[in-house]
């Protein structure tokens, strides 16, 4: 596995560096980087660092938190089809974003700390209603009413908004996009992100527990309560993070995890990682191939990894379903 | 049989209403007017006989899409559905040409005459719309008076200056190029369209790296609604924002610029006035 993290690693090098390079100035590749680096070339400078740098640096860490969130709630509930995008995390991050936006709170930290709350909130009817032993279709049904709930709620607030471009943004809340975004949304997103992975990140050992059931786990020593609030609120304070600067990516969670499983032997906690860095290289991606596919029409982040994600889950189900019989 | 009650009640109203014009000795026209387009409401605020204007649109009275809010308060608003305007018995329909079409055709059936007019795209199509609502006001004095004015306002508004280059920036990163009316007011003034060189004709999207790399010396943004937008979001951009520091003048497009109206002038005034800022 050394040399899978090692791979995936420059893999995200190279897409954060070819994100930083594919707009639609079309700069030279020298001048852009000089601008990077050195601050020379006067606009290219404000396009390279304002507009292109908390682009890619908000890809990759918005993909890193979504991939970590997913095989942190697969890990925990022991089921692959846990992610935040289909169980409804994000569309109620979404929900709190967009109450925070509207109604004007002011506070500088209100909008994630608001998307927080509400991710935390979905996070926690989940684990109600679908804890461990609840099984798959518990778990899907209780996200999709989740979804539905929230992401009517978030249509409802935005088109009773004063503001006529709201009601036209319900479709950035449920599909996520980069465009446009400044070091402003770098700043505010940052630390909540960094401090939910970095959480996420410790429960690796617990989770590898868990594989054997949860007698077991607790048997070696692993404090279930604990683990469960640590999840909870890693996955909140990640979730709700890249939501509300980003909209709700789906299906990031649900890829990734499963796309590495095999390579980590299965084993949790070297798949939290793992999935950190292929999260981020799926977003990367994405973002990259929105810019390429149609540069001026804005599309949608959700759409590029819907149109991978969903025949995916669709296999994964077909797979479940000659499981159980 | 309800829509002939109605039919003959209005035609009772305009005759009655019509006779009184006569009396009164101005010149005939229709005797209740309704407008349903933002641009019509205002010309029609301006040229119609005291009564004659029956009711405007509510985006009238929107502070951030209308000149004449006050003026507006006046008059009924109306959300341009056919029901509403059949019920307010108008001989007379104004509409611009991409308003409602199902409720313009809609009146058209009930017998209501409807006149729409284009949408102006330059400046010197001013004088004609101003002539063309004078007309079906039968206003054509008053029409020619708010011409005359209008001409002398617009003569003595041209800037002579060399020009300099102006980015107009909307939310979304919107802009519009050539044939459009702000681009008009663009170079009546001493500016060049950063969006018409960019090769946009009507309005498209231009992202904000490339208006950043046309480095504009000046940047009209529009008006932010209330409440809160990501659409609006890029206003605030830190780009942007080092880009307007840079260009030391900032301006910002209102009602004035929507509409081919007078009121174009204020728009003009304030693009003279930050030309002659410039360095």
């Amino acid at each position: 596995m050394k040399t899978g993290f090692a791979l995936l690693s420059v893999l995200v090098v190279l897409l954060f560096f070819a994100s930083l390079l594919i707009g639609p100035a079309g700069l030279g590749l020298g001048d852009s980087l000089a601008a990077l680096f050195r601050g020379e070339g006067g606009p290219v400078v404000l396009v390279m660092r304002e507009i292109r740098l908390p682009r890619a640096l908000l890809g990759l860490l918005v993909g890193a938190a979504l991939g970590l969130s997913g095989a942190a709630m697969q890990g925990y509930l022991r089921n692959p089809l846990a992610e935040p995008g289909l169980i409804g995390v994000s569309a109620s991050a979404a929900l709190g974003a967009v109450i925070a936006l509207q109604t004007g709170a002011a506070a500088a930290f209100a909008l994630p700390l608001s998307a927080l709350a509400g991710a935390g909130i979905a996070v926690l009817l989940i684990l109600l209603l679908a804890g461990p032993r609840g099984g798959a279709l518990a778990l899907i049904l209780a996200g999709i009413a989740i979804s539905a709930l929230a992401a009517a709620l978030s249509s409802l607030v935005l088109s009773l908004s004063p503001n006529p471009f709201a009601g036209m943004e319900i479709v950035y809340w449920m599909m996520g996009s980069l465009a446009d975004r400044s070091m402003t949304h770098v700043t505010l997103a940052a630390p909540f992100l960094l401090a939910g992975m970095a959480a996420l990140l410790t429960l690796g050992r617990g989770f590898d527990a868990l594989t054997l059931g949860e007698d077991a786990a607790q048997a070696l020593g692993v404090n279930l309560p604990r683990l469960r609030l640590v999840l909870v609120l890693g996955t909140a304070s990640a979730v709700g993070a890249a939501v509300a600067v980003a909209g709700s990516v789906g299906f990031i969670g649900l890829v990734v995890p499963h796309l590495l499983r095999p390579m980590t032997g299965a084993r949790p906690s070297v798949l939290l990682p793992a999935s950190a860095l292929g999260g981020a290289a799926m977003l990367l991606a994405a973002d990259i191939a929105t810019r390429l596919i149609a540069p001026d029409a804005d599309l949608k982040l959700g759409v590029l990894t819907a149109l991978i994600g969903a025949p995916f889950f669709l296999h994964l189900i077909w797979r479940m379903r000659r499981v159980e019989a | 049989m309800l829509p002939a009650l109605f039919l003959a009640a209005s035609v009772l109203g305009t005759e009655a209403a019509r006779a009184e014009t006569m009396r009164a000795g101005a010149e005939p026209g229709p005797a209740r007017v309704v407008s349903m387009n933002l641009c019509t409401d205002q010309l029609a605020m301006l040229l119609a006989a005291p009564g004659q204007l029956v009711s405007v649109s509510h985006l009238a009275s929107d502070p951030l899409s209308s000149s004449m809010v006050d003026e507006a308060a006046a008059y009924p608003a109306n959300r341009g559905g056919a029901e509403q305007i059949f019920l307010m018995h108008p001989d007379l329909v104004l509409a611009g040409t991409y308003t409602s079409l199902a409720s313009v055709a809609l009146l058209r059936d009930l017998g209501v005459e409807v006149v729409q007019l284009p949408p102006v795209n330059a400046l010197d199509q001013v004088p004609e719309q101003i002539r063309a609502v004078g007309a079906a006001l039968g206003r054509a004095a008053a029409a020619e008076a708010l011409v005359a004015e209008f001409e002398q306002g617009l003569a003595a508004l041209r800037s002579d200056l060399p020009p300099r280059r102006a980015a107009l920036y909307y939310p979304n990163g919107y802009t519009v190029g050539e044939g459009t009316l702000a681009d008009d007011v663009l170079n009546h003034t001493g500016f060049t369209n950063v969006g018409a060189t960019a090769g946009l004709t009507g309005g498209g999207t231009l992202p904000l790296e490339r208006l950043v790399l046309a480095a504009p010396d000046l940047i009209v943004t529009s008006t932010p609604y209330p409440g809160a937008s990501r659409s609006e979001e890029i206003l605030r951009h830190p780009a942007l924002a080092a880009l307007r520091a840079r260009a030391g003048s900032v301006v910002t497009s209102d009602a004035d610029w929507v509409c081919g109206t007078p009121h174009i002038l204020r728009a003009l005034a304030a693009m003279k006035a930050a030309r002659e800022a410039l360095p």
